[in-house]
Formats: structure tokens, sequence, C-alpha cells
């Protein structure tokens, strides 16, 4: 069907408002000029002041490191709660699980920042690099539970059987024939995880502690003194860096797609 | 939900697939919300942590019970200024949820009519700001929004406004419905498109051949069925935006009042825990119906 004039018209504006804002923040991060609304010609100067500022520097750091951990450790619990979800249809407690997996994708993180740092000041825990992580893991694991239950709901649980009618130990079964198979859902949930970690100011501001300021902290501590060209240069780094992990990882994950229907039409004419 | 077969296998090492994510969710997210209740009970000190121990062993079970009261709750109930900040609060992810209906229902639709060669790409496109910081998305806006930033330039430019008129949306409600609308829109967008891409066509069809106008069609066919979506977008966008802190803190002015800032105030202002522990008590209170809704949605969907 050919979209009416009227769907076009929607699309486009739509696309604009939800693109210009950014574009325009990338463009004024090459601008010569320290005013933000007079264009003074290109230059990269504003990333070279950003290379030299330390704190941003350790900031960054922080952030990178809490963001691996959390999201790897969310991709491990989030996966095995995903298979709770699909596999385990009946259990003691199934309800208030499935609540758990799916409160926090709404929770207002004024709250979930608030209760964890509470829970954290109870057990006595010094607060750091650790109870951040620790934050980010809890909420990220909920979106990684999402998308691999999704691809779990369409999976031929005919390849299990097969592999354990031939003898195969479940265990083994999982690692051999289930993960190769879920894998593209767990690397974009991992991908999901660690921006979403990246990306967090009010969880992190909350359950963070000395020496521990990730990367968001500090662009707000920045950005509510007012607009300056260095943290439009930071946000452009961080949105080169996002954009280009997501168009690969969606070439790769279009690609193995293509790969896996390859494989079963092999399969397929080789067993006719 | 997937067809069930009966475990052939009853090993051990299947219940700690269960257990793991279990325990880690029952420590780190249920267990707070109790511990954020009992603080909610207890008084403020100046002393790190700030508020007095509510609960020391078993052994004093009386005094633990004695020294909790409803001091911060008869505090917040006392003074207008919590109320207005919760009706406020309401009010504001309403109309939010609202616009964001208005502009996201024509785009999933667009979309979802669009051909299907191009839907991934649209898709993509969706989901693509998303992936970029939220606090650089909102912060872009100010730029763009502050008496002197580019809106006001553009308009003087086009002679629209005059040259020494500045555009007064920067601070004000209007800016924090701007950057609430930006942020949440593919959050909107991708449930509706779910819903409507997955329509039968064929229903329309029958509909135009008895006759049926096209607006009609629209509202007695596609739009009941895209419900679901409906439900899902808004609750997924009103029960967020109920506690949104950095766009009302970044965009609004002095008179916005959310009552996510309240509480951010109340800890990181002025160091009070337990009056902070009992705004987001009663802020969870407020959204529990919503959230009850929202899982619904979800569970019918899995």
């Amino acid at each position: 069907m050919k979209p009416s004039r009227f769907d076009s018209t929607v699309l486009t504006l739509c696309f604009a408002f939800l693109y210009i804002p950014i574009i325009i923040l990338i463009v004024y991060s090459f601008n010569a000029s320290k005013l933000v609304t007079v264009w003074g010609g290109f230059s990269l100067e504003w990333y070279k002041v950003i290379w030299s500022n330390q704190g941003l520097m350790d900031a960054a750091w922080v952030t990178a490191r809490v963001g691996m951990l959390s999201a790897t450790l969310g991709t491990i619990l989030g996966t095995l709660a995903a298979l709770t979800l699909v596999r385990f249809p009946r259990f003691p407690g199934r309800v208030p699980f499935t609540g758990m997996i799916y409160a926090p994708l709404v929770m207002p993180e004024v709250i979930t920042g608030l209760s964890m740092l509470l829970l954290f000041v109870a057990m006595n825990i010094d607060r750091g690099f650790w109870t951040v992580t620790i934050a980010h893991t809890t909420f990220t694991m909920c979106y990684v539970a999402i998308i691999v239950q999704s691809r779990l709901l369409t999976f031929d649980r005919s390849l299990e059987e097969a592999a354990m009618d031939l003898g195969c130990p479940p265990v083994k079964t999982f690692f051999r024939i289930t993960l190769p198979l879920i894998a593209p859902a767990i690397i974009s949930g991992w991908m999901l995880a660690f921006t979403l970690s990246l990306d967090d100011l009010v969880i992190a501001s909350f359950t963070t502690g000395p020496g521990a300021t990730t990367l968001p902290i500090k662009i707000y501590s920045q950005v509510r003194l007012g607009v300056t060209p260095e943290i439009n240069a930071i946000c452009t780094i961080l949105i080169g860096f996002v954009t280009i992990g997501v168009i690969c990882a969606s070439i790769s994950s279009k690609r193995t797609e293509l790969r896996r229907i390859r494989d079963e039409h092999d399969a397929i004419r080789a067993a006719t | 939900m997937a067809e069930i077969s009966a475990p052939t296998h009853r090993s051990p090492a299947r219940w700690l697939v269960v257990a793991i994510p279990y325990i880690w969710l029952v420590l780190f997210f249920a267990a707070p919300f109790f511990i954020i209740l009992k603080i909610s009970l207890s008084d403020t000190a100046i002393a790190m942590p700030p508020y007095t121990p509510v609960f020391q062993g078993f052994g004093d079970i009386g005094s633990f019970f004695g020294g909790l009261d409803l001091d911060n709750y008869s505090f917040l109930a006392e003074d207008p200024l919590y109320l207005d900040a919760y009706l406020s609060s309401l009010r504001i992810a309403f109309i939010s949820t609202l616009l964001l209906l208005l502009i996201g229902y024509p785009m999933a639709l667009a979309m979802a009519r669009a051909p299907s060669t191009i839907r991934p790409t649209l898709m993509m496109l969706v989901i693509l700001p998303f992936w970029t910081s939220f606090l650089i998305r909102v912060y872009a806006w100010i730029g763009i929004l502050k008496p002197e930033g580019l809106l006001t330039l553009l308009l003087q430019t086009l002679h629209i406004l005059g040259p020494d008129d500045q555009v007064q949306i920067y601070r004000t409600d209007w800016a924090v419905f701007i950057g609430i609308v930006y942020s949440y829109l593919p959050f909107m967008v991708l449930p509706l498109y779910a819903a409507l891409e997955k329509m039968d066509g064929t229903l329309l069809e029958a509909a135009s051949d008895l006759g049926c106008p096209p607006w009609k069609a629209f509202w007695r066919i596609t739009f009941p069925l895209s419900l679901p979506g409906v439900i899902a977008g808004s609750m997924i966008c009103f029960i967020p935006i109920t506690g949104e802190f950095v766009i009302p803190d970044l965009l609004g002015g002095a008179s916005t009042l959310m009552i996510g800032k309240t509480l951010w105030t109340e800890f990181f202002g002025n160091r009070d825990w337990p009056l902070a522990s009992a705004v987001a008590v009663l802020l969870l209170l407020a959204l529990v119906v919503p959230i009850v809704i929202f899982q619904n949605q979800q569970r019918k969907v899995t």
C-alpha cells in the first residue's frame, strides 16, 4: 500500500521533532564560539578541552566500569529470570516474581534510588562503586529478562528435545543448543543494559559515594550551570558511541538471523 | 504462553535457575520497600544516617513499635505544598500522556500503514533516540527554548517575533510538557505500533465494501482493536512521568511542582530522609492502581 499524504506528513514531522534537537546539539559542539547561539566557525577546541579535564575522564572511566560490570551481571540474572518466566509456568511465588520483573520497568527512578540507598545504609555497606553497580544490575536485569523472554517464546523446543532424545544431558543441551540460539537476544539485552547504566542519573545519584562520580552526575552538575560547548562535545561523543554500537549490533543480529534461516533450510533439506 | 512439557529431568540445577534471580530481586528490589516504609515512620536525627534507628535486634520489639509514629505523614498532610505537588504531578502526567497519545497514535498508525519494506527502518528510527541519554535529550532542549536560545533566533529571523521579543517557554510548564513528550514518545509509539501492526487489514476492506466511511471504520474497528496498545503505552508513560525528576528540574520553573523534585529536595537539600521516605511511600500508593493495570496487561501479552 502506498503511504497517503497524511501519513508521510505525520512521519516527517514526528521524526523531525525527534531528531532536530539532537542534530543541533551535535552541530554546536563543533562551534568555535563560546556563545551557544552564535556560529563562530568550525572548531575541535571543546573536544581538546574535555580531553584535558581530568575529573571528567575519571568519571567516564567509572561509568564505563559500572556499565560493563552491571550489564554483564544484569544479563546473566535477566537470562535466568527469562528462563524462569518461560520454562517454569507453575511454581510457588510465580505471581510476585513476574511482578518484580515488570515493576522496575515503570517504577519512578526516585523511588528505586531512595529505597536502594536505604537498603545499603541499613546493611551498613559503604556507598561507592559497588553499590551503584548492584543498583544498576537490579534494574537492568528486568529489561534483559523481557528481551530474552520474547525470544524464548518463539523458540522451537523440538531442537532441545531432539538433543535430549539423543542422550544429551540437560545442562549440556542448554549450553550447546539453547544458548547459541538465543544469543542475539542476550547480546541486545546486554547492550540495552549497558546503555541504561551509562544513561542513569537518578539512581546513581542516590546510591553513589565518594570517589564514584559517574558521567551523568558530572554532566548534570554542569548542566545546572547552563549550556556550554564542552557539554555539547561530551554529549556528542556519547551519542556517537551509542549510535555506532546500535548500528553494529543490528547489522550483526541481521547476519546471524540470515545464517540461522539458511542453516534451518539446509537442515530440512538434509533431512528429507 | 509456550507449550508446557513435563519436566523430565528434575535436577537441583533447574531450581537454581529460579532461585538466583528470585533471591536477587527479593533482596534488592522488594526488601528496600519495607525499609523505606519503616524509615518513613521514624524520626529525623542529625547524624549519619540521619534518622533514628528503627530496628535494633529482636530484643526490644516493644520499644520498636513504640518508636514508630505517623509524624512525617501528618506533617505531609498539614503542609499544602506536598498535596499541591502530588496533584500537580498527577495533572502533568495526565496531560502529558494525552499529548503523547495525540502525537504518538497518528505516528504509530502511519508506521503500521507504511510499506512493509521500510517498516524496520522506521522502527529503528523510533528506537534510536531512546538509546541516547535521557539527560542529553533534555539538555538539548534548554539551548533551544531559553529566551536567548535558538527558537527565539529562528522566529526573529523569520520576522515572526520582533528583534526585542523573546520566546518565554523555558522554565514554564510548557517546557516541561515539551521535554516529557520528546523523551517519552518512543515508549508510547512502540506499544501502539505493535498493536496496530498485527491488525487484520481485511476488516477495514470489508467495512469499506459495506459502505462504511473511513473515519467511521477507524472509530468502530481500528481504535477498539488497538486499545491494548493504548492502555500499555499510557501506563508505560504515565507511571514514570508522575515521579519524573530530571525534566521538571532542568526545564521547569519555580512554580512547576512535581513530587519527584520534592522528594529529591527533601533528600539531597534538606537531608530529611524520613520525610523523603514518606513522600516515596505516598507516591507509590498513588501509582498502585496504574501499576496493577500495567502488569495485568503485560501478563496477558506473554
